[in-house]
């Protein structure tokens, strides 16, 4: 029984990886089309950095995500301190709002901060995209805090005010040390979901702009740029390994302690 | 304080009422007007025709059996990594957020790359004397790229309703003289329903909408009703016939949300 649990899981193991693997495959294929291996080269990572339009892509795609994270954290962490003092019912109807981008579908999202960016008359580019991947990410940041929110003892805020603390202070000093695994990773959810966003940029991007993943998607038909496999190679093993280290810093840790 | 608390609401509520309630409101505005601004139900209707229907029956369908089908895959999973001891969040993040990391249109066409007719699965299944699979640019390659993109989705709620269930209860089943089959069926089954309920909106509702999987491994052969409603937007730029389709979509989207929310207070 162990045995085919194993097996069972090692099978979704393969599937899920399966794609994974292909590209970085593809990404030392010496051949450019796809369908046929023409021996191992390095080429495309060199030519990856001379390529401008992928390197302004990735940056775009970078910025966008480390703003509208950013932006969201802060809003979503001022509006989760907001909520826990409302009343039970207005409280419920913004999270009622809240919940709308997570349980609607993208593409009408999209849609719809394409026609709402269109009737204002917005210049279709950069700051449009930014709106709209803030506006997809404050829910993930809330949902994140919400939680240590609760957990969080009233007590101990008003202790600290009326040990003469602030609201600012007390806020700094005592709550936000509380909420802080909360809204760390509501940040890297927000970035994570901004990377990997293709359809609202889809429709709230102008001409002329590209994030990696509009910049794929108009490349399909043409096929895919080498240079491309390379650099998704490249992110996701600095992923990997980032990942391999964070979790291995606190066994470390435990193992001093013990 | 109370007072001064509320106006550190304003900020987001100002912002999702103009992002989102606002943009809402438009798609039905789009949705029940013509180009002249005069109230119709034309573009609602417009699902009736031919092309429309076909393509939202083709989406329930997939959408459908992608639900299933992820299901099927991931509960097993999601029983054998609960039961594990210890908290296996970190595994659990490792195996399903990391491919986020690689960009999603690309994943889904290495699929290409793998299910083509001369692509690895038939080098594969040729090298071993197998019949070659025939599922590019077919549904069933959708179905695939379906179940690939949202089974985390769905493995992901069921893990954490699964995790929660108390060993005690289980245990006790047992000492009440319930085998292994009755123990799943009237114990852990119905005590992962809200993780199955969260499951499933999380993979129907994107599969019911998505336009990129069907664009990218149906060949632009089989059309779905999300890349209707995306060609209305970007090629045919008739916003009133899309939003009207929209609003068909979201009704779907509700009426799912109100079947769940029903199966859950049962």
């Amino acid at each position: 029984m162990k045995f085919a649990k194993k097996i069972y899981v090692a099978l979704i193991f393969l599937f899920l990886y399966a794609p994974i693997g292909t590209l970085i495959v593809l990404s030392f294929n010496a051949s450019k089309t796809r369908s046929k291996w023409g021996g191992f080269t390095v080429k495309w990572y060199v030519s990856l950095f001379q390529d401008e339009t992928i390197l302004q892509a990735l940056g775009m795609t970078l910025l966008i995500a480390l703003l509208s994270a950013l932006a969201a954290t802060v809003i979503g962490t001022i509006s989760c301190v907001a909520m826990n003092n409302m009343k039970r019912r207005t409280r419920a109807v913004l999270m009622g709002v809240t919940n709308i981008p997570m349980l609607n579908a993208d593409i009408v999202t999209g849609i719809s901060l394409m026609l709402l960016f269109i009737s204002f008359g917005l210049r279709f580019g950069f700051g449009t995209i930014l709106l709209s991947h803030i506006t997809f990410n404050i829910p993930y940041v809330i949902l994140c805090i919400m939680p240590k929110m609760k957990q969080f003892n009233p007590s101990v805020y008003e202790a600290a005010l009326d040990l003469g603390a602030s609201h600012i202070t007390a806020f700094f000093k005592v709550m936000l040390p509380d909420l802080a695994p909360g809204i760390l990773s509501g940040f890297l959810m927000a970035f994570t979901m901004s990377l990997d966003d293709f359809i609202i940029t889809h429709f709230t991007k102008g001409a002329g702009i590209d994030t990696l993943s509009t910049k794929i998607y108009t490349e399909v038909k043409k096929g895919i740029k080498p240079e491309m496999y390379a650099l998704s190679t490249i992110i996701f093993v600095t992923v990997l390994v980032l990942l391999f280290l964070v979790n291995a810093a606190p066994d470390k840790k435990q193992d001093a302690v013990l | 304080m109370k007072y001064k608390k509320n106006i550190l609401a304003a900020p987001y509520v100002l912002w999702s009422a103009l992002f989102i309630i606002i943009p809402l409101c438009m798609i039905f505005y789009y949705g029940l007007t013509d180009k002249s601004g005069a109230f119709t139900m034309e573009n609602i209707l417009a699902i009736a025709s031919v092309g429309h229907a076909k393509a939202l029956w083709r989406s329930l369908l997939l959408s459908l059996i992608s639900t299933i089908l992820c299901f099927l895959l991931a509960y097993p999973l999601a029983m054998i990594l609960a039961g594990k001891k210890g908290n296996q969040t970190g595994f659990i993040i490792l195996i399903f957020i990391l491919p986020m990391w690689m960009n999603f249109l690309l994943r889904t066409l290495a699929w290409q790359t793998l299910l083509e007719k001369t692509g690895v699965i038939n080098g594969i299944l040729s090298f071993l004397g197998l019949p070659p699979l025939r599922i590019i640019n077919t549904s069933y390659a959708i179905v695939l790229g379906m179940v690939y993109n949202f089974l985390p989705f769905m493995v992901l709620p069921l893990y954490n309703a699964l995790a929660k269930i108390d060993e005690n209860i289980i245990n006790a089943a047992k000492d009440l003289g319930a085998n292994k089959i009755q123990t799943f069926f009237r114990i852990i089954l119905p005590l992962s329903v809200p993780g199955i309920i969260s499951g499933v909106t999380m993979v129907f509702v994107p599969a019911l909408t998505t336009f990129v999987i069907s664009t990218l491994l149906g060949g632009s052969k089989v059309l779905l009703i999300g890349n209707v409603i995306e060609q209305e937007f970007t090629q045919a730029s008739n916003w009133h016939l899309g939003s009207g389709l929209s609003i068909v979509l979201m009704i779907f989207i509700i009426i799912n949300m109100l079947v769940t929310a029903l199966l859950e207070k049962e």
